[in-house]
């Protein structure tokens, strides 16, 4: 079986399990949004203030809302040990990985494509003209936390403290794309708008190498 | 005419867990179409023998080795018979082919149903016409299999769980505690299916307490003790002696 095809046969059935779960999604969009609720009633900013710090509460909110979100990734395959069911069929243990990843990205993806019009109003931010840019940012910044992040959950879904240990391990690991992607979403919130090619390079190249690591080691990181 | 099936041999395999030495090393060497009692009282290493043999889990120390084959041939044979037409190693996603398991947990997801479960594995294991409704009925679910899992009873779980160990009809078929959870009618349907398997050439090892009735269908009884082996009726030798004085044990 081709790499491609597993791949898309665990991303239906992450899809298929989640949309009639509708667990993750549904608490990972309504905590990112308390979030983002919180910080806006706790600040009041002014409009220099949201186009200072808002970039850095918005990936915040993604970042929590992101870890709370990949942690059962794994961690849900260990009920039945559906994992060493997964382990054994004849496909690439990346696949595997790539499957996760993918439904991982289409769930945040989700809970952003809720958060940011509600954020955009909280704090008084025009996205008009850089919707498109924007999205290339939230595009590069989501690829490297949720890579990162459905890696850990797999390293962290042996351990006995799972909960704890993702973010813990995953969060210091993100700082630098945290940094860079709260740099490009500030650019874009400026009174000048402007796509910051260097901040976009750096999470381009943060993400492929990432996802290279995750290739590379997929057949330890799904060991037992 | 022989079936092209699998055999395995263990080669003084350890597996530590931290400071605990499940297994101390085992040598074994299974033939083709053999059909193994793992018998052992809890805690002896048989669960931990079978992961390794279905590649979860990396022996500490030791060797491993599927190898190709036909029914009947002994694995001090398997060199000369493999030098044909049977590889003697198999690449490993042919051998993760060739191996069908049945474990503690069931390896099913909860929340899909019957018919979801069995279409999702056989689209892993690209079969073609992985015939899922014949599956399902032969397990005796085919009115359940637009039912969730989570809603089943444990025999039901088991026998769907059995019902996917056997979709990609593998050559080699590792079963821990097969009969756990199924009422008669379940233990007849496992006793039927095990002995079609055993008929076919399939390789089979089954753990399980001394007192299960598909015993009766074994060609060889190991018995495991502190992760060592501790008796061997042998290969080619008659399990029924060592059985009667594991039943008597027991």
């Amino acid at each position: 079986m081709t790499a491609a095809r597993a791949t898309a046969t665990i991303l239906g059935k992450e899809l298929r399990l989640e949309f009639r779960a509708r667990e993750l999604l549904t608490i990972t969009v309504v905590f990112a949004l308390v979030i983002v609720v919180l910080f806006s009633f706790a600040f009041d900013p002014t409009a220099g203030e949201s186009r200072r710090y808002g970039p850095g509460l918005l990936w915040i909110a993604f970042l929590f809302a992101g870890s709370l979100m990949l942690n059962p990734s794994f961690a849900r395959e260990q009920s039945n040990q559906t994992l060493d069911a997964l382990r054994m069929a004849p496909i690439s243990p990346f696949a595997i990985l790539a499957g996760k990843m993918l439904a991982n990205l289409i769930f945040l993806a989700i809970a952003e494509i809720i958060l940011v019009p509600v954020f955009a109003v909280l704090y008084n931010i025009s996205l008009a003209g850089v919707v498109g840019r924007l999205a290339l940012v939230l595009l590069l910044g989501t690829v490297g936390l949720v890579v990162t992040g459905t890696v850990f959950s797999a390293v962290a879904s042996h351990a006995r403290m799972r909960e704890l240990l993702l973010p813990l391990l995953l969060l210091p690991l993100l700082a630098p794309l945290l940094t860079a992607a709260v740099e490009a979403t500030a650019a874009l919130f400026a009174e000048q708008p402007a796509l910051d090619r260097a901040w976009l390079a750096f999470l381009a190249g943060f993400d492929i190498v990432f996802l290279t690591a995750a290739w590379l080691l997929s057949d330890y990181l799904l060991e037992e | 005419m022989p079936h092209a099936t699998l055999g395995i041999s263990f080669d003084g395999v350890e597996k530590r867990f931290g400071s605990f030495l499940a297994l101390r090393g085992v040598t074994l060497a299974i033939a083709p179409g053999e059909f193994v009692a793992l018998l052992g009282a809890n805690g002896a290493g048989k669960t931990t023998l079978l992961r390794i043999a279905a590649k979860l889990s990396t022996p500490t120390k030791g060797t491993v080795s599927l190898f190709g084959g036909s029914a009947g041939i002994h694995p001090d044979e398997r060199a000369s018979a493999s030098r044909g037409a049977l590889a003697p190693a198999l690449s490993s996603d042919a051998a993760k082919s060739a191996i069908g398991m049945v474990a503690h947990n069931t390896l099913l997801y909860d929340e899909l149903t019957a018919a979801e479960n069995l279409n999702f594995f056989a689209r892993l294991y690209a079969l073609e016409n992985p015939r899922v409704h014949d599956a399902l009925a032969a397990a005796g679910l085919a009115s359940r299999s637009a039912s969730l899992v989570r809603t089943f009873s444990r025999g039901m779980r088991q026998r769907l769980a059995i019902a996917r160990a056997l979709l990609h009809s593998p050559r080699m078929l590792l079963l821990d505690e097969p009969a756990a959870g199924l009422d008669r009618q379940g233990l007849v349907w496992l006793g039927d299916t095990l002995a079609r398997l055993r008929d076919q050439g399939v390789t089979v090892i089954m753990s399980t307490h001394a007192r299960n009735e598909s015993l009766d269908l074994a060609t060889r009884a190991v018995s495991l003790a502190d992760g060592r082996v501790q008796r061997d009726s042998g290969s080619g030798g008659d399990p029924r002696p060592l059985l009667t004085e594991l039943r008597a044990e027991a």
